[in-house]
């Protein structure tokens, strides 16, 4: 028989206790939901009190409340429309060319054995060459119209595009692949079912390493040869010394790598759920 | 059906796995293979599911499977093999995607394969939500749904606490129970080779030679009976003793590697 008791009783009479000291501390860093805020508007409000209490020179660094009101004026005059319209417009087709080609690409070099035998040799040769060094020569192939700027985008973003894919199709559970083979289940609902959905969180973190490259890009791109664009808004003003107005387009640039990372984020949410 | 392990050997480039190993499962028949770590057991379960060529020899298969099989040799996987962005029914439903049923056939297998491991209630469930034993049943419900001949079952409790592992023993035994299934199960752990097995191939250490095959002598419903306990123990340590030396010397050549 087992001796069995409900708990056991304190032996009172014994020498004092002391509680043990907790040793678990730290290690643990949890996200706070408006440290950042708070900190970002208190590096705001010091600037503004700096420029307004003429500590700073505004030809170097206007205030806060100048760069406001030079993109209220910029979006009232229709300019702002008109320069991010083009940016979006090359950022857009560029990185939808540059990821399209990417993916497939990534698959196949993660899928077959010669795809991955020149694939990979290609991308390591070809990856590290700053891609708006290649703009001039694209020009000298493609024109000087809107094809180059958006070739250049599109390359950059094909090759971490396809450096992500293939990274993600490698780190998909083989017991998973096999369990499928395992099923007699087709190679393409493998693809689909399997290899896809689980090379996804690699892909999605490489889409928000291209988004940036895409804006790094077009942003050079312009300031290389276009008439419109955030990138030559900015070259603009800098040449003509309106700090006010390059701040504005950079923080317009700031803003729209902000609403793309949302833009991610989201995507992030809906499509690794499982996660 | 039967399936024949018909002299095989494998190697992984130098290394030696396996070498000539042969026997028949029967059908109905509940075969445990067990043997040293590194022995070769888990390669030699998936050369006999087909999901690796070997060296040498071949594994076959004898006789038709039964009506309305799917899927005659199915493994039931360690690690549970479930997809992580599919809830229980749709880790289930996975392998009848493509399988010829109409969508009523389908859903009557997939309950059906619900209800056989206690999972009804958990069938919008993701895996990350459930316990280790939990995804182990969705393992077998997905096994049970394409009417498998045989189960290919790589140490299927090995990555599960000790509490867990008796409760799924308990149901392997029931699932098992009426000989309409037949059974390869690899285990290091004795007393699941003998609570389950018919027979039970005791394998050397690497490469793995067929040492002895053991006939457990009592029927599935005597291993059940209360009192069975101290019999079955005798028997583990029968097995216990037939590869003890090999194990320890399987252990310090694993250390030294």
């Amino acid at each position: 028989m087992l001796d069995r008791s409900p708990q056991e009783m304190q032996d009172q009479s014994a020498e004092a206790t002391r509680p043990v000291a907790f040793r678990g501390a730290g290690f643990a860093p949890g996200g706070s939901r408006y440290a950042g805020w708070i900190a970002l508007a208190l590096v705001i409000a010091v600037w503004q009190l700096a420029g307004s209490a003429g500590l700073v020179n505004p030809l170097f660094l206007p205030a806060p409340s100048a760069i406001a009101v030079a993109i209220y004026k910029l979006a009232m005059s229709g300019a702002l429309w008109q320069h991010l319209s083009w940016s979006i417009m090359r950022i857009g087709t560029g990185w939808i060319i540059g990821t399209a080609a990417g993916v497939i690409v990534g698959f196949a070099i993660g899928l077959s054995t010669m795809a991955r035998g020149v694939g990979i040799t290609f991308i390591s040769a070809l990856f590290p060459i700053p891609k708006i060094a290649l703009l001039p020569l694209l020009i000298l192939w493609l024109g000087i119209g809107e094809e180059p700027k958006i070739a250049t985008i599109a390359l950059g973003v094909f090759f971490s595009t396809a450096i992500s894919v293939y990274s993600g199709v490698d780190a998909v559970p083989r017991n998973l692949i096999r369990m499928a083979q395992s099923f007699n289940v087709p190679f393409h609902a493998i693809v689909r079912r399997v290899i896809w959905p689980g090379a996804l969180p690699s892909i999605l973190a490489g889409f928000r390493i291209t988004a940036s490259v895409a804006l790094l890009l077009v942003v050079s791109a312009e300031m290389i040869g276009a008439q419109y664009g955030i990138g030559a808004f900015v070259l603009q003003a800098g040449n003509l010394m309106q700090t006010d107005q390059l701040l504005a387009g950079v923080v317009i640039l700031s803003l729209f790598g902000l609403a793309v990372g949302r833009l991610i984020n989201l995507l992030e949410t809906r499509l690794l759920h499982w996660r | 059906m039967d399936l024949i392990a018909d002299h095989i050997s494998h190697r992984f480039g130098a290394l030696d796995v396996l070498d000539d190993v042969s026997f028949a499962v029967r059908a109905g028949e509940i075969v445990a293979i067990v043997g040293p770590s590194g022995c070769g057991k888990s390669t030699l379960l998936s050369i006999l599911g087909g999901l690796l060529r070997p060296a040498a020899g071949v594994a076959e298969l004898r006789g038709t499977p039964p009506a309305g099989s799917l899927n005659p040799l199915t493994f039931v996987f360690q690690d549970f093999a479930l997809l992580p962005w599919n809830t229980v029914e749709e880790n289930v439903a996975f392998p009848l995607l493509h399988a010829a049923l109409s969508a009523g056939e389908r859903r009557a297998v997939i309950d059906d394969a619900l209800r056989r491991t206690g999972l009804l209630d958990f069938r919008a469930a993701y895996p990350k939500q459930l316990s280790g034993g939990m995804r182990q049943r969705v393992g077998i419900a997905r096994a049970l749904a394409v009417r498998p001949a045989i189960l290919l079952m790589d140490e299927p409790l090995s990555a599960l606490d000790s509490q867990t592992r008796e409760l799924l023993m308990e149901d392997f035994v029931g699932l098992l129970a009426d000989g309409a299934m037949g059974a390869v199960y690899v285990t290091h752990n004795l007393e699941e080779a003998v609570r389950l097995a018919d027979r039970v191939v005791v394998l050397s250490r690497r490469p793995g030679r067929i040492r002895e095959i053991v006939t457990i002598p009592m029927t599935r419903a005597e291993r059940g009976a209360p009192d069975a306990r101290a019999q079955l123990a005798a028997l583990q340590g029968e097995l216990w003793s037939l590869i003890r030396k090999e194990a320890i010397d399987a252990e310090r050549e694993v250390q030294h590697a």
